[in-house]
């Protein structure tokens, strides 16, 4: 079989797996590289898809917004989903939590909305002031197609449940 | 009375536990072993303490004790029983007291095992594990008590403290807000418990690895301590991960088991840093090498089991399952911060007594291929930290907040999972040390020959994903390598014992648990994989809305709507169930109940589908909504998952494989490989 004495490190014996090792992670480097590239989402609030509303047309974006009650429409034969949703701030631990911003932007008619189309299951969880996160994209009129949904209600509980639906 | 036992006890063990650390530093600088003997008692009781807590706390659930404020807000009147126990970790505060006596159970259990080889060791295992378990018992103690009770003042307002302000009197609300109806499922029941014992139960090796760095006892010892520890808790950890998948595949009704949501991923981070931890102390204890390695991966299990428990603890990523926004995320940033910096200043410091003993010598060599697969599973770790973080780095640097969905991590880690599919079929193979091309290709010609069939097989029937096709391929191959294997191996104890086939075969995996263990977990594995490619690859939906007695098709299936009916239950739910019939061709097959559960407490509903479930696939289908009265018209959405089974069957076998793998063996064989092992031992 084989001697038992241990085989000297040499240098080129080294360098054969100093460059094996660094080919994997070069290639770990690249996968990450090129997968972020192709797969970025913009997390946008409803106030800057209003600003620069043309820079966003066709690229993949995030919004989260409050869910207006009242425009919640729903076509059980084409099962198209249509809803406003108004502007919350980025950041709502600043305001005082989600459930108190939620109830803020549904109550002020000055802010900001966006209309969003969603093709799929009508999610239990859709209604007044729950906080949808819809992903998708935005086409020059202004309106959103959403092809994911995602929805919280923190008023209902403690614990903000939150459901997911995507096509 | 019971909140005063149960909190009473709470504060006890917070206070004994901090006396045992001290006594243990102070008894191990001083050499008084009396005070470490002390430390090592004090640790012994902290389970029993904590159990008085913990059924305190389940006692004030179960006699509905609404005066309690968690009890308040995750049960109410009509739940039944074996709920309001389980509503022990349906909320934070009470989840945190859960996680901390899960804990100080591997706390005490440890305390009891022979200590007379490694006495060094004692006093620096219990201040580690005491030292993370106090972090845990201050969260609860301060800032998520689940004891506090409400109490109404004079003038009406209601105040939530843990003892009567004065002048007022006791608030008991009438009933309570209930369990969020998502969680009430038996996968949800036990899949929190099992993830956490997974957590906690790594805090033990990582416990032994810093007492080794401390007191320079760097040799494989801690580990051989640990290794039986490491397997349980990677079992509890994937059994955990498993059955999250599950509850999400049979409750949340998106016809998938798992969105790559940073949550899941802050559960799967720790696996991904355990699974190569397993594998390379291995190499570590049979050649003394990769020990810095090793030392590294365990302190970052530990630490992004840490990281999880904060995830799903804090609010900082948005998620299906981002629970409370709470004050404590700050803390646990800071626990990370100094456990991992200290981890790592004591690591450098023993950095050059832990130098490997031997050298790589060959690519084809197992240490290397070990060492290869330790590497794929690291870079999936980073690819899916990088995917959890990058909204956060993003924002920091850009001010923009961006976010990467699922088809970052499917492309990313994809490659990856497929390389080491591939390496489990030719590692297992291979000869410490060195091996040669000639001497690995006669081990694996047969199994590769045999797995040549799938590909073709499948090419003729006209499949046409390259992606499912090579891993179909290496699924075939490495589940050739791997019985193969078991063939050889038994035949050669067949032939040399005169033992019958299949008692050689039992002996053989009775005599080398771990090896023979893992193999059964690597053939868990190939069926995972096949399930997983059929569901990510196959699956088709389709959705409609339909009056009685229409029909929708999808794949081989055809479903006819044939009756809807809505009644309430005793337990205060509004039901609206559909029968739907499925055919396959003219064929009936079965009946499916797609159903719409209305909670009147929570307000909410929950969506429960049908499901046909076979090996070859499974029909799924979803009652989105219906119109009651009028028409008695309903939307359904369906699936078809092919294959999907073979995930759920390949979890048992991996689940099996490990329990193989942790079962206690009788000798322990500390033996190291110093020669290369010969062809006729390694099978």
């Amino acid at each position: 079989m084989e001697t038992a004495t241990e085989m000297e490190p040499t240098s080129p014996g080294r360098s054969k797996f100093l460059i094996g090792g660094l080919l994997i992670v070069a290639a770990v480097v690249f996968l990450i590289w090129n997968s972020t590239q192709s797969s970025i989402q913009y997390y946008l609030t409803v106030d800057e898809l209003h600003e620069r509303g043309g820079d966003w047309i066709g690229k993949d974006v995030r919004v989260a917004g409050a869910v207006i009650g009242d425009s919640i429409n729903y076509d059980s034969e084409t099962l198209e989903l249509s809803f406003k949703i108004v502007h919350i701030p980025a950041d709502v631990e600043k305001e005082g939590g989600l459930a108190k911003a939620l109830h803020e932007a549904v109550t002020d008619p000055s802010r900001h909305f966006l209309n969003v189309v969603y093709v799929g299951a009508l999610p239990d969880l859709m209604q007044h002031e729950a906080q949808a996160i819809v992903t998708g994209q935005v086409d020059d009129l202004g309106n959103f197609t959403a092809d994911e949904l995602l929805l919280k209600c923190p008023t209902r509980y403690e614990e903000a449940v939150s459901e997911e639906a995507s096509t | 009375m019971t909140v005063n036992i149960g909190y009473g006890a709470l504060v006890l063990t917070f206070i004994v536990s901090l006396y045992a650390i001290g006594a243990a530093i102070y008894g191990e600088r001083n050499k008084k072993p009396r005070w470490v003997d002390s430390a090592r008692n004090a640790m012994v009781l902290i389970f029993p303490l904590l159990t008085i807590s913990a059924g305190a706390l389940i006692l004030l659930l179960v006699n509905n004790d609404f005066q309690v404020e968690y009890v308040a807000s995750v049960t109410s009147r009509s739940m039944p029983t074996y709920l309001r126990v389980t509503a022990l970790w349906g909320g934070q505060p009470g989840s945190l007291l859960f996680w901390s006596w899960l804990m100080a159970g591997f706390a005490s259990a440890v305390t009891l095992r022979k200590w007379d080889r490694d006495r060094e060791f004692l006093p620096w295992v219990i201040v580690v594990t005491l030292a993370t378990l106090v972090f845990f018992l201050l969260l609860v103690v301060f800032y998520e008590n689940p004891f506090v009770r409400m109490w109404q003042t004079p003038v009406g307002s209601v105040l939530t403290q843990i003892f009567q302000p004065t002048g007022s009197i006791p608030y008991v609300p009438g009933d309570g807000r209930g369990l969020n109806p998502l969680l009430r499922h038996p996968g949800m029941i036990i899949h929190p418990p099992l993830l956490y014992l997974g957590f906690v139960a790594f805090v033990i090796p990582f416990a032994f690895a810093i007492a080794a760095l401390i007191t320079g006892r760097t040799d494989d010892r801690w580990i051989r301590i640990t290794r039986r520890w490491t397997l349980w808790a990677w079992l509890f950890l994937s059994l955990g991960l498993i059955l999250g998948g599950r509850w999400a595949y049979d409750v949340l009704g998106w016809g998938g088991y798992w969105a790559w949501d940073p949550v899941e991923i802050s559960a799967l981070l720790p696996w991904l840093a355990a699974t190569p931890f397993l594998h390379s102390v291995m190499i570590q204890e049979k050649r003394g090498m990769l020990k810095h390695w090793n030392m590294l991966l365990i302190i970052f299990t530990y630490d992004l089991m840490i990281f999880g428990t904060f995830l799903t603890r804090s609010g900082v990523l948005s998620s299906v399952h981002s629970f409370a926004q709470s004050a404590i995320g700050p803390l646990f940033f800071a626990f990370i911060g100094v456990t991992l910096i200290v981890s790592l200043y004591l690591l450098s410091r023993r950095w050059d007594e832990l130098k490997a003993e031997a050298q790589f010598t060959s690519w084809l060599s197992r240490e290397s291929l070990f060492m290869i697969n330790n590497l794929l599973f690291v870079g999936i770790l980073v690819v899916c930290f990088w995917g959890m973080i990058f909204p956060l780095i993003s924002e920091i640097f850009t001010g923009q907040k961006v976010t990467v969905g699922p088809v970052f991590y499917e492309n990313a880690t994809g490659p990856l999972w497929l390389a080491l599919l591939f390496l489990m079929g030719v590692a297992p193979l291979s000869a410490w040390r060195a091996s040669t091309a000639k001497s690995l290709g006669r081990n694996l010609w047969k199994p590769a020959v045999i797995s040549f069939l799938v590909p073709i097989i499948l090419l003729l029937t006209g499949m046409i994903s390259m992606a499912a096709i090579l891993t179909f391929w290496m699924g075939a191959f490495v589940f050739s390598v791997t019985l193969y294997e078991f063939y050889k191996g038994a035949m050669a104890r067949h032939k040399r014992a005169g033992e019958n086939f299949f008692v050689a075969l039992w002996t053989l995996m009775g005599r080398n648990r771990r090896r023979y263990g893992g193999y059964i977990i690597h053939l868990g594995v190939i069926f995972m994989a096949v399930g997983i490619i059929g569901l990510e690859v196959f699956q088709t939906e389709t959705q409609g809305s339909l009056a009685l007695g229409e029909s929708l098709e999808l794949g081989p299936y055809t479903m006819v709507y044939t009756s809807l009916s809505e009644f309430d239950t005793d337990d205060n739910r509004n039901v609206a169930r559909a029968v739907v019939e499925v055919y396959e061709g003219d064929e009936f097959l079965t009946e499916l109940y797609p159903r719409k559960d209305f909670f009147y407490e929570s307000q909410q509903p929950m969506t429960i589908p049908g499901v046909r479930s076979t090996m070859e696939d499974d029909f799924y289908v979803i009652m989105a909504d219906w119109k009651p009265i009028t028409t008695k018209n309903a939307t359904f959405k369906v699936y078809h998952n092919p294959l999907v089974n073979w995930l759920w069957v390949g979890s048992i076998i991996f689940i099996l494989g490990t329990f193989v793998a942790a079962w206690p063996e009788k000798e322990d064989s500390p033996k190291r490989a110093k020669k290369s092992v010969s062809a006729s031992e390694k099978v």
